[in-house]
């Protein structure tokens, strides 16, 4: 069968694409040029030849697609918007949905092929209640990349190949190494693609409309204020610097108003929240697990899921009830459910729970 | 066998000019040192620029001899342009042209960018309307590589008689494909390209009027009249100077054969696949070998890459560096959207395609048009 594999020119889509070969698919390669100006560290014309080497060393053809107008669109923009209503966006996840398994998945179809491949840490399984397609969590724990697909439909699950997702990253590079891949040794890339040298802020403050940033003043716990700020997009719940605070005990973010342009701080004590509302909510199911459900629930991507129950408010909100409570919960990030390795759902945290 | 449908690309190496490169590749050779391989070496270099200077109707000192048609056209943009001077061109040009004329409005040229018409024509009137005073060069490319327009260049030049600005052409999508009398077309100068018409790459020239004083960009040497400075790349000169020759001789057969090739690709496509829509100029002037069209529908990005694995090479929009197809600026200008502008699909045919060639391809296309279409729907 014809398969579309993406390719980064990293290790691990080079590695994905060289079993796709293996099972004898007829592997079409294909990397995505997203950013214009290529000031991150995403879409360097080094990827590109990276991809293709690994291509011409694997003996099957190679094609850069420009998708830099989506990219815009789906997930540069929201990114910007997001920081500017004073939530901690997501873009990894937004790029899968919209971009990978969207449009990516367009073209795919349109070159014939019936299956689409990525280099992501994950693995496809089988729903023990339906039988179709369930997303679950990867071999190598530490590589999971669940967090970032939860969107992923039956549908898109369904013709989708994780080939990676059995295979710790050290047997991903071994298997490179053997396969005498040009990308074997290269440096894993754990920034945000799109944005240079990891400044978010300075990102946003680049692209975002003049008098669209919202500076304002830092308070506490009770609302009086102890500082001032350059803008609601410099922050992230759980932050400490920057907040320009002297004196008193070391102070976190714990909550943005954007339209009020207020940071609140507070000691690291006072930071944990004991539930959030999470809305656009998808279940593998179809349909929302029954009341207070229990299930392990991650709310940032390299925090481990920390047990809650979930409170179906409708078919796309919940209510997640930490079991104990403790976490920083950031508005904007998402909410995934997991019962052992498989994902039941997720959504995207609106709010935090007091 | 593989079809080669992307001429306006980059033409395959004529075997006459590879045969009379190989004998200047290996061999010593300076055209301007004292000893006899220098004199070979520079006999070599003048009897192509006598070959150039014919292909345009023009005299061989004339001809300056670049490293393509890109930096001939940085040559004449950044050549005779300073600030505050003006500068005019259509919003169809080629990159090295736009790119240049806008790096040169960020340092202080007064730019102006003539729109096109929806079938990427150029209106002479228009560009001379652009003009203003202290406008030292009107820059419009003779023929539109991406659609195929025709400039009306000697219209233009009729325009700006007694203005005092200069009229630049690019017109190495037009060498090979229509006659080029820089007489009749009345300009100051022109940029060619090798590789369009069967040279190498990395060889062009810029032709300039006698009189018109040019800044080098590329100092340090007197060579070309010190209007470029650096030791000749006589190999590539060499290959020029043959595919050049051959252009010459063979235009009238060229331009038929290309014409009927093309006209058959349309004549096929338009009968076998619905809501086909031609890019370009309805009718003549065109350049005969370029055919652009748009499936509405269905991303030319996908079907390239069909055609490419069928075994046709075909291109759509501009590349950039890294081979993705972003939307066509030319199809933009004639005021396609963003979307219909990534469905186009150039076809450029040469002297080496065949009948068969194009029958291949009007066998093949329906079927990978009407996949992409499915696909994108489904």
């Amino acid at each position: 069968m014809r398969v579309v594999v993406a390719m980064s020119g990293g290790v691990d889509s080079a590695v994905a694409a060289a079993r796709c070969v293996r099972a004898g698919h007829e592997v079409i390669g294909i990397s995505l040029r997203l950013a214009r100006d290529g000031a991150g560290s995403c879409c360097s014309l080094e990827d590109f030849h990276d991809a293709r080497a690994v291509a011409e060393r694997l003996g099957f053809p190679h094609y850069v697609f420009d998708f830099t107008d989506v990219f815009e669109r789906e997930v540069v923009r929201p990114f910007v918007a997001e920081y500017l209503a004073g939530r901690t966006p997501n873009p990894c996840a937004r790029c899968n949905e919209h971009v990978k398994f969207g449009l990516l998945w367009r073209r795919a179809r349109e070159l014939g092929a019936t299956r689409l491949a990525t280099g992501h840490y994950a693995r496809i399984g089988v729903d023990p209640e339906s039988g179709g397609a369930h997303l679950r969590t990867a071999a190598d724990a530490a590589k999971d990349q669940t967090y970032f697909l939860f969107a992923l439909t039956h549908a898109d699950l369904e013709r989708t190949l994780f080939p990676v997702g059995e295979l710790t990253k050290a047997e991903v590079r071994s298997e490179a190494r053997a396969l005498g891949l040009p990308v074997a040794e290269k440096p894993d890339s754990m920034e945000v693609c799109f944005v240079p040298a990891g400044d978010a802020a300075g990102f946003v403050e680049r692209q975002a409309a003049s008098g669209a940033l919202r500076p304002g003043l830092v308070v506490d716990e009770a609302g009086r204020e102890i500082g001032r700020h350059g803008g609601v997009h410099r922050f992230t719940v759980g932050q400490r610097r920057g907040l320009g605070v002297a004196g008193g005990p070391r102070r976190y973010v714990k909550a943005i108003d954007a339209a009020a342009g207020t940071v609140t701080a507070v000691p690291a004590a006072a930071l944990g929240a004991s539930g959030l509302v999470a809305r656009e909510v998808t279940w593998a199911a179809g349909h929302p697990p029954p009341h207070e459900t229990p299930v392990a629930v991650r709310i940032r991507h390299r925090h481990a899921p920390v047990p809650a129950r979930v409170a179906p408010v409708s078919a796309a909100e919940v209510r997640v009830r930490f079991e104990y409570p403790g976490p920083a919960v950031t508005p904007g990030q998402a909410a995934v459910f997991y019962r052992g390795d498989l994902v039941l759902g997720g959504g995207w945290i609106a709010e935090a729970i007091q | 066998m593989r079809i080669y449908l992307d001429h306006n690309a980059g033409a395959p190496l004529r075997a006459e000019a590879r045969e009379a490169m190989l004998g200047f590749l290996g061999a010593p050779g300076n055209p301007s040192s004292a000893h006899r391989e220098g004199a070979r070496a520079r006999a070599a270099v003048e009897t192509a620029r006598t070959e150039v200077a014919a292909l345009i109707g023009a005299r061989a000192a004339d001809v300056a001899f670049t490293s393509g048609a890109t930096e001939a056209n940085n040559l004449a943009l950044r050549g005779l342009v300073r600030p505050p001077a003006g500068l005019v061109t259509t919003a169809i040009e080629h990159a090295s042209v736009l790119e240049t004329a806008r790096a040169l409005a960020r340092e202080g040229v007064r730019l102006a960018v003539v729109p096109v018409d929806d079938e990427g024509g150029v209106s002479a009137s228009d560009v001379v309307a652009a003009c203003a005073p202290g406008t030292a060069l009107v820059t419009v490319g003779l023929v539109n590589g991406e659609v195929g327009s025709v400039a009306p260049v000697a219209a233009i030049a009729a325009g700006l008689h007694g203005t005092g600005a200069r009229l630049h052409t690019d017109a190495a999508q037009a060498a090979g494909r229509m006659p080029i009398d820089v007489g009749v077309l009345g300009v100051d100068l022109l940029s060619l390209s090798a590789h369009k018409l069967g040279g190498p790459a990395g060889v062009g020239a810029l032709w300039v009027r006698s009189g018109v004083a040019l800044r080098a960009q590329m100092t340090g040497g007197p060579q070309e009249r010190g209007r470029r400075a650096g030791t000749e790349n006589v190999a590539g000169i060499v290959g020029f100077g043959e595919a050049a020759r051959l252009a010459r001789r063979e235009l009238a057969v060229a331009t038929v054969h290309a014409g009927r090739l093309v006209d058959r690709l349309w004549a096929g496509i338009q009968a076998r696949i619905p809501g086909v829509v031609r890019n370009g100029p309805a009718s003549p002037p065109r350049s005969p070998n370029t055919l652009n069209v748009s499936f509405p529908g269905c991303s030319g990005e996908s079907l390239v890459v069909l055609l490419d694995l069928a075994g046709i090479a075909a291109s759509a929009g501009s590349a950039c560096a890294a081979g993705a197809v972003e939307p066509s600026h030319v199809l933009v200008a004639m005021g396609r959207d963003r979307e219909t502008a990534r469905s186009g699909l150039r076809l450029s045919v040469g002297p080496g395609t065949t009948e068969a060639d194009v029958e291949r391809v009007v066998a093949v296309l329906p079927e990978l048009v009407a996949q992409v279409r499915r696909g994108a729907a489904a």
